[in-house]
């Protein structure tokens, strides 16, 4: 399984580490809402097909990702760097260039 | 100043090893850098650290993810969004660099005495890297003073390219006497010098 990251380029999984669902909403640390604590600690989709996770490049630039997955096929979709800030800025691949 | 002493010196043996009756195709050597800093932005500084960089080493860093350059005795590559390795012959760069990064801009860490530096060179010298690491190391992919950050097993690695046939690679101290070994042992059916 390849994984694109958007800074290094395309890279073999195990240099990645899954850092879990990207679908959860994790409440506020003071909440006491103990219906969200126990939704973001176990309720999960478990789609058969495209799912949302964070990802990261362990063993290379070390930045979060957020990737796309297909639980069926494996297939990934999309990446992007989960603190979308840097999408911004300057930090695509210089080959991608016209 | 104090003498720094190399990981590599008990396996480091200058020659010629392997199977080099055909020819050497592999130069192996220790850079010894007197400086390795990890310079890194905080989101938006980027450019600004980037003239810093230019600054105090006069190298002008290109756009782009893992761009880099080189002038022989200095170097410097980014490794990850707004990171950069700087690399100088000579000690006191993170001196240098502490009233051009500021707080407000982002952060300087001496690595000097961290990173091992290997220098694998010659015609073979992407063919024998091809066999630790899963990049393309081919020059169009990996041109001239770019870098890359990965791993070979759990020996995590910053590598630039500072010649069509020659590689930098930056592996911490404490990995760089096996990682050394395991590009001897990789270089010799091809033939390799140590330097
Ligand atoms: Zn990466």
């Amino acid at each position: 399984m390849l994984i694109t990251c958007p800074y290094c380029g395309p890279r073999d999984v195990i240099e990645f580490t899954y850092q879990g669902d990207g679908n959860r909403q994790r409440p506020q640390p003071a909440s006491q809402n103990l219906d969200a604590w126990n939704a973001y600690v176990y309720d999960r989709l478990n789609p058969a097909g495209d799912h949302n996770e964070i990802w990261q490049h362990s063993g290379g630039c070390r930045a979060h990702l957020r990737v796309v997955r297909n639980t069926l096929t494996h297939e990934i979709s999309s990446t992007a760097f989960a603190r979308g800030d840097h999408n911004s800025v300057a930090r695509h691949r210089a080959e991608d260039k016209p | 100043m104090v003498e720094r002493q190399s990981p590599l010196e008990p396996v480091l043996h200058p020659g010629s090893h392997g199977d080099f009756e055909h020819g050497v195709e592999i130069i192996l050597s220790e850079t010894r850098p007197g400086s390795i800093l990890q310079l890194a932005a905080w989101p938006g500084e980027e450019k600004t650290l980037m003239a810093g960089i230019h600054t105090i080493t006069g190298l002008t860093l290109p756009d782009g993810a893992g761009g880099g350059v080189t002038n022989g005795a200095r170097s410097v590559f980014g490794f990850a969004p707004g990171k950069f390795t700087v690399v100088d012959e000579a000690e006191g760069l993170a001196t240098a660099f502490a009233d051009v990064v500021t707080p407000a801009i982002g952060t300087v860490t001496d690595l000097s005495h961290g990173r091992t530096a290997i220098r694998i060179a010659g015609p073979k010298a992407e063919w024998v890297l091809a066999k630790f690491f899963a990049i393309d190391f081919a020059l169009p992919a990996f041109p001239i003073g770019a870098g890359r950050s990965t791993m070979h097993h759990d020996v995590f690695a910053q590598i630039q390219r500072t010649a069509a046939d020659q590689f930098d690679i930056y592996v911490f101290r404490s990995f760089a006497r096996s990682f050394w070994k395991a590009l001897c042992h990789a270089s010799e059916e091809v033939g390799y010098d140590v330097q």
